[in-house]
């Protein structure tokens, strides 16, 4: 259950950061991405996945949530 | 010589490792790298932060290193108390050339040793209370500090002193900031661990102080430098480009920094980090609790400067983008007439490197901006978000190591023999032995500024100043001389 901080980089994409592990990627999708929620299967660039129950309303980035292996 | 084809490098770095065990050789063919800039992610082809091993030469610091030496020593009006045995204060003492205004001993302290002096008997007994005492007597003795930081080294954690506890209790007492940062150095496998818990104490114990004080008048132009040590004056030189181009620097991280300025910093619009190995963590915390963004600059060689200030003034309206292009041109002739002087007397001539922080990538740009060429480069204690950063910025085909021990580096150099070597004070005298050209590249060898305009200038003329030195050819005795280059004329 890694501590993630999500930001938003200078090209409006939003990046997974794993202090831990030194780890920043640039996530390719979301599952859920609407007005409602925010979370679901998260897939990253290097192709890994994370699960993060959806959180309604959406959240403000940065900010820093807990995911799930998935 | 010429460059190295990819083959030759692999060959290079395979030939270097044949000397280790079975063992050790598998642990370290995956800190050693030939550069590919098509790999995006640097994990793919090396491995950094990681334990040295046992026996062989390495180059690292320590956690107490990277706190009290890097992150926190330079806040000048704080004392910094090196809590433990005498050794590690007394020996660091002053050694990184951060330089500050004020009167050393009245109103700062930087270049000055405070400790616990550690015997048996606090050992055995425990240091709280010695510890008390010591911050009366420096309030006492030394009563224009504005905080005291408690760096701890490496018994405190072994024998389990409550710092954090006498730290609240004379923070009371002395109605002062007082911080203990558990810097013990066994902590971590390098100084990098130690920037982490400077900045995570810097977060939980200075940061929040003003977030009620609506006393201070914000502008909408207030940034913050991070992560500039002010080695040799290297903050003031970026500092005056700023606040040319109309953007206010509300604080220095922390170089010739205060402890009111840190605490100012969560009211400023963004954060400019140069050194981002050391404050990633800290900028990241203030974009996440206080939303001020942050962005990585490069102030080494008129080019990256240029970039730069362009990119930092894109977050700002357009008073600034003009202010920067005033600055730019400002400057131009300068570092056109630098470049015009030296380059002629650089071009071609290859670099290794191999230093901490941000320079194994940063001051690629400069070298390039004179003609010389980077054919290899290495960290110390970076991670792999460094390396992400480094691959893009060097050739393909060159070569980059990861904690680099003794002998590798020794290798390294004399198969690839570069013109110049730029690496600390320890490597400094056995290259020079070999003959090679080398520049300490960790306090600028007692030279500096390098940051900025003004310091480019300074870098280019160390640059020669090495490179043409007459020297280099004496190392050969006269009769074993072959017909040789003539040597260049001194620059006026």
């Amino acid at each position: 259950m890694p501590s993630v901080m999500m930001r938003k980089g200078s090209d409006g994409k939003l990046l997974f950061y794993v202090a831990k592990k030194d780890q920043e990627e640039v996530v390719v999708a979301v599952e859920k991405d609407d007005d409602e929620a925010w979370g679901g299967i998260v897939e990253l660039t290097d192709g890994s996945k994370y699960y993060i129950d959806p959180i309604s309303p959406p959240p403000e980035f940065p900010t820093t949530l807990r995911f799930k292996r998935y | 010589m010429s460059a190295l084809t990819r083959d030759e490098t692999e060959a290079l770095i395979q030939e270097v490792l044949e000397v280790y065990p079975e063992k050790a050789k598998k642990d370290r063919a995956k800190h050693l790298a030939v550069n590919d800039q098509e790999v995006e992610q640097s994990k793919k082809c090396i491995t950094s932060n990681r334990r040295s091993l046992p026996g062989v030469m390495t180059i690292r610091g320590c956690a107490y290193a990277g706190s009290k030496g890097v992150v926190w020593g330079p806040v000048k009006d704080m004392i910094h108390i090196s809590h433990g045995p005498v050794g590690c204060g007394q020996y660091s003492r002053a050694g990184r050339r951060n330089y500050y205004v004020g009167t050393t001993g009245v109103n700062v302290f930087g270049t000055m040793n405070f400790t616990s002096d550690f015997q048996e008997k606090d050992i055995v007994f425990g240091g709280d209370k010695k510890l008390a005492k010591l911050i009366d007597e420096i309030d006492q003795l030394f009563p224009l500090n504005k905080g005291i930081t408690i760096q701890s080294e490496c018994p405190i954690g072994l024998i389990g002193d409550d710092i954090e506890a006498v730290a609240k209790m004379k923070a009371k007492d002395i109605e002062k900031t007082v911080v203990p940062v558990r810097c013990e150095g066994f902590r971590g496998v390098s100084q990098s661990l130690g920037h982490h818990i400077a900045n995570d104490a810097v977060r939980d114990w200075v940061l929040d102080k003003r977030d009620n004080d609506t006393s201070w008048e914000a502008t909408p132009y207030d940034v913050a430098i991070i992560g500039d040590y002010n080695i040799g004056g290297d903050a003031w030189a970026s500092r005056i480009l700023l606040e040319e181009m109309g953007l206010r620097c509300v604080a220095q991280w922390s170089g010739d920094g205060t402890l009111s300025e840190m605490e100012l910093t969560p009211k400023v619009k963004l954060n400019l980090l140069h050194c981002y190995r050391s404050m990633n963590y800290i900028s990241r915390h203030m974009e996440e609790k206080y939303g001020i963004p942050w962005l990585e600059y490069n102030f080494f060689g008129p080019t990256k400067i240029e970039e730069s200030l362009r990119e930092i003034a894109s977050h700002f309206d357009d008073k600034i983008k003009e202010g920067a292009e005033r600055v730019i041109a400002k400057y131009r002739k300068e570092s056109d007439a630098v470049i015009e002087k030296y380059r002629p007397r650089l071009e071609g001539k290859r670099v290794m490197l191999y230093v901490g922080g941000l320079r194994p990538r940063h001051v690629i740009g400069a070298y390039e901006d004179l003609g010389m060429e980077v054919v290899g480069t290495g960290y110390e204690f970076a991670h792999n978000d460094d390396y992400d950063r480094t691959i893009k910025e060097m050739g393909n085909a060159t070569l980059i190591y990861d904690d680099v021990t003794g002998y590798e580096f020794e290798e390294f150099v004399k198969r690839v023999k570069p013109d110049l070597i730029g690496s600390g004070i320890k490597e400094k005298y056995i290259f020079q032995k070999m003959g090679i050209p080398f520049r300490q590249m960790h306090s600028w060898d007692y030279s500096g500024p390098y940051h900025g305009y003004d310091g480019f200038a300074i870098f280019a003329r160390d640059m020669d100043m090495t490179l043409n030195n007459p020297c280099w050819s004496n190392l050969t005795p006269p009769w074993k001389r072959q017909g040789e280059a003539p040597q260049a004329e001194a620059a006026e």
